[in-house]
């Protein structure tokens, strides 16, 4: 086991699956058509993505340097998020970007109920370290659990 | 952050629960980039990203009814991304019954909304709305609050302005309340360039595997370009404009870039020239075995890579005037010289209706529906968006384009090729 600190964006704790993707995560590219067709698993549909393309994001730990693409990233974000179908964090090497602050902040503020901890600043070592299956634990303060 | 006492009263819900919770968005927003303040936004217009009644952007469409209720609007008229349909667009009876039925049967009644936020006018729909014939187009150092990717790149590279990339949603919020958070592309730090690209390429590079090649290898950062004035000269003249269109795009989809300086082109590069560069800034080559590489390394998701294609799109983003007529002279040449008279790949160039509206009134138009090709208004990528389209070989020049659907890129001359009966793409 090794722990990780970095810096909270939106708080919350939560135990999930590690998925992983060293390449930038384009939000649009990989939930837009799972959101859309109501893929219960929500599998990324980002072709360029060889590491996620076709694997399931949802009640994931999506670790991630930061996310890429269309300016609708964050609103995509934020639907997932009112819908259900979103990871169970964001864990960021990277600082965040604006498009995925945007969506963790609008569904923080606007959905009701709603808990996705977002951390960011982990640093190139987490991702490094964090394989698919692992399992996360986000703790309080930004610690960040991986085993 | 510190908020002035209008900012802080605001915040405070003293008018009203939906603005304080508007605020609260932009606060938290701001917070998480470390921003001291919030600043005035100082362009005429605002430019939104979501155009599409999407029925799976339900909530989005919730939140803006949220806003309508409230009495909320926006303190600024804006110019809005394309719309995802257009009858003209060539479409099965299941793909129209798909995209009708079932897929934008939010379209009309989320139009309607953006009417009552504060739309422009009914046709301001294009991701391209910093054409002339749009006529969103902010000065030198305006503070936006825009989002959409192209755009944003576009109106920081060329034009000068101040914007960060904002999300859909993030976009209106800030000119409900008139102010954006202050950091990153909004600061003179921000736009300092983190990378030196050098463009060392025997030919005028293609604009968008050039855009893609540095927006994969610079991601969000900032690149300073040199060499490339070599190819698209040292005035920011409507050919250099529509190249420039294209290339940021590239760079904004393939990466995350939110601007870019071209030395010797765009206006602070010409300014500051390489003060712009920051310490330890890292260095990229791009030559033609580069391009290459990159091109090459694009996956093809087609069942049957193989295939015919079946539809070609052109103008992702949305093509200028002179582009239009560009691709019809270079049309009818290249399906003359095949032997041919109408193009043998349905074809779709897209533009802003503002701009489709010029072209019409040009002797282009009555000659460029003679080849066969289609012009329109609609927004490729939410044509492409659904399983029906992932299915259907589609070839594009747009890496914008490539990157979030199935549509497979080739270059403008390749694409020309495969539409005129030239060579199998």
């Amino acid at each position: 086991m090794k722990q990780f600190q970095g810096r909270v964006v939106t708080p919350g704790e939560v135990t999930a699956e590690a998925v992983v993707t060293t390449a930038g995560f384009n939000t649009l590219a990989s939930l837009q058509m799972a959101l859309q067709f109501g893929d219960k698993e929500v599998k990324c549909g980002d072709q360029s993505n060889k590491e996620l393309y076709g694997k399931p994001l949802l009640g994931k730990a999506l670790c991630l340097p930061q996310t890429i693409g269309s300016t609708t990233g964050g609103l995509v974000l934020y639907c997932a998020c009112a819908m259900e179908k979103n990871p169970a964090c964001l864990l960021f090497a990277n600082h965040i970007d604006s498009l995925a602050a945007a969506g963790a902040v609008l569904a923080d503020v606007w959905v009701e109920g709603v808990s996705m901890p977002v951390v960011d600043s982990l640093g190139d070592e987490f991702l490094s370290y964090v394989k698919d299956g692992m399992k996360i634990t986000v703790k309080e303060g930004g610690v960040v659990e991986v085993e | 952050m510190v908020l002035t006492k209008e900012q802080q009263a605001i915040l405070n819900g003293e008018k009203g629960e939906t603005l304080a919770k508007v605020m609260k968005t932009l606060v938290m927003y701001g917070d998480a980039f470390e921003a001291e303040k919030l600043v005035p936004i100082t362009s005429k217009y605002n430019h939104l990203v979501t155009s599409f009644g999407l029925k799976v952007m339900s909530p989005v469409y919730d939140l803006m009814q949220q806003l309508l209720d409230a009495g909320v609007c926006s303190g600024q008229k804006f110019s809005v991304d394309p719309r995802p349909l257009d009858k003209n667009v060539p479409a099965n009876l299941l793909q129209n019954l798909v995209f009708n039925k079932f897929m934008y049967t939010k379209q009309a009644f989320y139009e309607g909304q953006l009417e009552q936020l504060g739309l422009m006018d009914k046709n301001a729909f294009s991701c391209t709305c910093y054409m002339d014939e749009v006529g969103n187009k902010p000065g030198k150092g305006d503070v936006l609050s825009w989002a959409e990717s192209s755009a944003v790149v576009y109106a920081n590279s060329v034009l000068g302005a101040r914007c960060n990339r904002n999300s859909g949603i993030i976009d209106i919020m800030g000119s409900i309340v008139g102010y954006v958070p202050y950091f990153g592309l909004l600061t003179d730090e921000g736009r300092k360039a983190t990378w030196v690209v050098r463009v060392k390429t025997t030919k005028k590079p293609e604009a968008q595997l050039l855009g893609s090649a540095i927006g994969m290898k610079v991601m969000e950062d900032v690149p300073y370009v040199v060499g490339l004035d070599q190819w698209i000269g040292n005035e920011l003249n409507d050919d250099a404009c529509a190249y420039l269109k294209d290339f940021g795009a590239a760079t904004a989809s393939n990466g995350a870039v939110g601007l870019y300086h071209i030395a010797n082109l765009t206006p602070e590069a010409v300014e500051q020239g390489e003060s712009l560069v920051a310490e330890g800034a890292k260095e990229y080559v791009i030559d033609d075995a580069e391009l290459e590489r990159v091109q090459k390394s694009y996956p093809v998701i087609w069942k049957n890579p193989d295939a015919s294609p079946k539809l070609c799109f052109v103008g992702c983003p949305h093509l200028s005037l002179a582009q239009l007529k560009e691709w019809t002279v270079n049309i009818e040449q290249a399906l003359r010289q095949n032997g041919k008279k109408k193009v043998t790949v349905p074809t779709v160039l897209t533009a802003a209706p503002a701009v489709l509206e010029a072209f019409e009134k040009t002797e282009y138009a009555a000659r460029l529906k003679a080849t066969g090709v289609i012009a329109s208004y609609i927004c490729p990528l939410m044509y492409m968006n659904n399983p029906l389209c992932k299915k259907m070989p589609v070839i594009t020049s747009s890496n914008k384009l490539r990157t979030y659907t199935s549509a497979r890129y080739y270059t403008d001359a390749e694409i020309l090729k495969a539409i005129t009966g030239g060579k199998k793409a």
